[in-house]
């Protein structure tokens, strides 16, 4: 019971990352059909730069919110110096442009920054709470509040704001949304920008629990994209869920498997997933027309 | 007539190479060559997307390391074995994996691809974890194949037959009807064409073809680790297809010579490699669309009109 | 009857497409579904054709049951179609468009494809004739070289057809090839119907030109909201006045009159 409690708990704090990772993409899909795959950068971004603000002597508030400011610009200038650019090209371009991209990033942060592992101090100390007999990190509850009030944000921007709006009515229909006078252009400008936030604030808020370096962007991307996916890509819930999930199966698989495979177990899962429910759990199965 | 210039150009371009370096480079873009010819066949023709063909590359890499050392084959045979169980695996998961289209295909094949490389990761006992294992050189017919030049030959001898397999491939009646899938599935459908076999056939074809490449890529180097079947190798194959041109065969070897000479290139920034090279693939994505090969031909034409 | 379909239905997210259509086709007949705007005529077609399968009622065709086999299994027992938005395979040109309908007939290993035997060459000088001789039967002889993209709308269309024609169909299915064609170009959409029912292929037509349907048609069925609002010659149906209601508008009456006439 002790064991199953302490998976749960180090599984939803790294779901809750890839929750966010996963939010990241819908929120750009949604918008502009593209699947970003530097949004693991933003999250790597975001944690490097805290880490070298703090470095340099800046407070860590201010620091966290310098990486935020620079990841969200970052986001922005992708969107509109990579992508904006290349309106029209196919998805294969598509992607490979946000792979460049990502590998560019991945880059430039090895030169700006370095190539070890850093960390940052947890917000609310590092000793552990004993729970039922499981050992949870203060950070890990740091982790899980945080993503909730970024889901609940964001709901709130998408449902209650005419900003909102006008990101649901791109989603829906780029072309009507255009009709009715909506600035297309500048609502996926803003999916980049807020991307780029919440994957900045994710690499924040996860470095103290599981380090960070130039190159942590990859894998949080890939399972991000898969949760994505799990989820049924382009449903926000869908995204939360299936990283909420991928975090617990992967905590599982490492405790009662083998850690050596945790991100196996999870890559596995999703082909079970792609090839039995292709939509995904949250996705609607589409009608072929001609 | 294409498959003539590309067997001349292999043969006379060392008469140009200053140095025993170019040799080294020339087989490097041979081999790469290869595995991009095949998968330039799923991609560009087939229109079937893989993020994970770098797995099957690893396959036949590890397969030459594992065969001689720890099961005694001669290497030869283990390239063999090595391209049939990547055929093997493609075929077992193939037929699922391909009935998913656009995104979920591509999440599906990297998912493949990264599962495998995992398993190579893994499974130090077999493959030497991530450090990697040492591979015994190839003895064809008593000759042991060693040094750059020795190994050009052997290279370009082997793209140029998966050149003219591909290019024959195109002209028959699965390379139309591949190609049909490409553009319509539908369509192809009430043609008659069992869509599904004919992907599955091709994505098998086209492991093979990564396989083999990996095999020679580790006997080349002599040592071979993980990160040949990791995800960037993965992203560095397609990015050679779509530079090169997706659907264009010669495109393949441009797209394989770019991506292959610009770090040798660039080893002089040796910081800045990465950065340059995601900066590159950018750029030629953004302006060079449909790839080197077919824009210039594009422009070619243009031209004459 | 080369196909029978009996109280066929389908719905999509609770709407009915399709309610209990029932129809017979004569071989060597032109039967022909008309109907307004959503009635259902190109769901019939992809439910006969196999892309959709129905939730009830059954496909007979050429006398077996082939409710629900896919596509390609119906097109190789000679059931063939075209579609209402083009399906061309634009990387291809107009000839290898063709070839690809040919693909059923094709009967080469894909080893031998890859080394290219001599009889993938034979195999290939067959399919070149046979889709040459399709082109010509549209009048696209001298277009063969070309790109299929170079071509005019109307054009696309009829190559469709000299596509599905190069499949050697017992029955044809073709979805508005008229539409979006001047009068000229649906005069040899007229012309190469007719020599196709010449040569005993079946055709079962959807097509807004009533001229061209009343003229070319055997037998015609008039759908709406999908159901079977009437059946039978073009004389009955165009006399039928639920039909003449149904698919104008009372206020149309004139125009349809002008239209059947």
């Amino acid at each position: 019971m002790a064991e199953l409690l302490q998976f749960m708990s180090s599984g939803l704090t790294v779901g809750a990352i890839y929750a966010l990772v996963a939010l990241g993409f819908t929120l750009i899909y949604k918008a502009s059909d593209i699947i970003n795959f530097a949004q693991g950068e933003f999250v790597m971004l975001g944690g490097m730069t805290t880490v070298f603000a703090a470095l340099a002597g800046v407070p860590l508030p201010l620091a966290a919110l310098i990486a935020v400011v620079a990841t969200t610009a970052i986001g922005m200038a992708l969107h509109r110096f990579a992508i904006e650019p290349a309106r029209g090209a196919s998805p294969v371009a598509l992607i490979m442009i946000t792979i460049g991209a990502s590998i560019f990033l991945r880059g430039v942060a090895q030169i700006v920054f370095d190539r070890r592992f850093h960390s940052l101090p947890p917000l609310l100390g590092a000793d552990p709470i004993q729970f039922a007999g499981a050992a949870i990190l203060p950070q890990s509850l740091v982790v899980l509040a945080g993503a909730t009030v970024i889901v609940l944000l964001l709901w709130l921007l998408i449902e209650r704001t005419l900003l909102g709006k006008a990101v649901v009515a791109t989603a829906a229909n780029r072309l009507a949304a255009r009709l009715i006078g909506i600035d297309t252009r500048r609502i996926v400008d803003f999916s980049f920008a807020v991307s780029a936030a919440i994957g900045a604030i994710a690499g924040i808020l996860i470095t103290p629990i599981a380090l960070t370096s130039y190159d942590a962007g990859t894998l949080l991307a890939l399972k991000g994209f898969a949760a994505a996916m799990l989820g049924g890509i382009g449903s926000a819930a869908g995204a939360v869920v299936g990283g909420l999930l991928i975090g617990m199966m992967e905590a599982f698989a490492a405790g009662y498997v083998s850690s050596n495979y945790k991100d196996a177990v999870a890559f596995l899962i999703i082909l079970v997933v792609l090839v039995a429910i292709p939509q995904g759990l949250f996705g609607r199965a589409k009608v072929e027309r001609v | 007539m294409p498959a003539i210039a590309i067997a001349a150009l292999v043969a006379i371009l060392p008469l140009f190479f200053p140095s025993g370096y170019y040799y080294r480079i020339g087989v490097l873009v041979l081999i790469f060559s290869l595995a991009v010819v095949g998968l330039n066949l799923l991609m560009g023709f087939a229109g079937q997307v893989s993020l994970g063909h770098a797995g099957f590359l690893g396959i036949g890499a590890y397969s030459v390391a594992i065969g001689p050392v720890h099961l005694g084959l001669p290497s030869w045979l283990s390239l063999l074995a090595g391209a049939l169980l990547s055929g093997g695996i493609a075929f077992l998961v193939g037929r699922p994996i391909l009935r998913l289209k656009g995104h979920y295909l591509a999440v599906a094949t990297l998912g493949l691809g990264l599962l495998l490389a995992i398993v190579l990761t893994n499974e130090a006992r077999w493959t030497g974890g991530p450090d990697g294992m040492s591979v015994p050189k190839l003895e064809l017919f008593g000759w042991s194949v060693r040094g750059a030049t020795a190994w050009y030959w052997v290279a370009g001898v082997t793209f140029v037959c998966g050149f003219v397999l591909a290019l024959n491939l195109m002209d028959s009646p699965t390379g139309r009807a591949l190609q049909a899938i490409h553009d319509s599935e539908i369509a192809a459908r009430v043609l008659g064409i069992d869509v599904a076999r004919k992907k599955l056939a091709i994505f098998v074809i086209s492991a093979m073809y990564a396989s083999v490449a990996g095999s020679f890529l580790a006997l080349f180097n002599g040592y071979i680790t993980p990160d040949a079947a990791g995800f960037l190798r993965s992203i560095e194959l397609v990015a050679m297809v779509v530079l090169g041109g997706m659907g264009s065969i010669v495109g393949s070897l441009v797209g394989a010579c770019v991506l292959v000479v610009l770090p040798q290139a660039l080893t002089v920034f040796h910081d800045y490699e990465q950065a340059l090279l995601g900066l590159v693939v950018m750029v030629f994505m953004i302006f060079l669309r449909q790839g080197i090969v077919p824009s210039i031909a594009g422009a070619l034409a243009g031209r004459r009109k | 009857m080369i196909l029978e379909a009996e109280q066929l239905s389908v719905s999509f997210g609770g709407v009915r497409a399709i309610d209990e259509v029932s129809l017979s086709i004569a071989a060597g007949q032109v039967f022909s579904i008309i109907g307004p705007n959503g009635s259902g005529k190109t769901t019939l077609f992809n439910l006969i054709s196999g892309i959709y399968t129905p939730s009830h009622g059954c496909v007979r065709f050429a006398g077996e049951t082939v409710t629900g086999l896919e596509p390609d299994r119906l097109a190789r027992r000679g059931l063939s179609r075209t579609f209402q938005n083009l399906q061309i395979f634009s990387r291809m040109s107009v000839l290898e468009n063709v070839m690809v309908g040919h693909h059923r007939h094709e009967d080469t290993g894909i080893l031998a494809d890859l080394l290219h035997w001599p009889s993938v060459r034979r195999q290939n000088a067959a399919t070149r004739e046979v889709a040459l001789a399709a082109l010509a039967r549209v009048g696209l002889a001298d277009d063969a070289r070309r790109a299929s993209g170079a071509l005019a709308y109307g054009a696309l269309k009829r190559l469709e057809i000299a596509r599905a024609l190069a499949s050697d169909p017992k029955l044809l299915l073709l979805d508005e090839p008229a539409a979006g064609c001047n009068p000229v170009e649906t005069q040899e959409v007229d012309r190469v119907i007719r020599s196709l029912v010449k040569d005993g292929i079946t055709v079962m037509l959807v097509e807004h030109d009533m001229r061209l349907v009343m003229n070319i048609s055997d037998r015609v069925l008039v759908l709406a909201r999908g159901r079977t609002l009437a059946e039978g010659t073009p004389e009955q149906v165009r006399a039928n006045p639920a039909v003449i209601e149904a698919y104008l508008g009372d206020h149309g009456s004139k125009e349809a009159a002008r239209a059947f006439g």
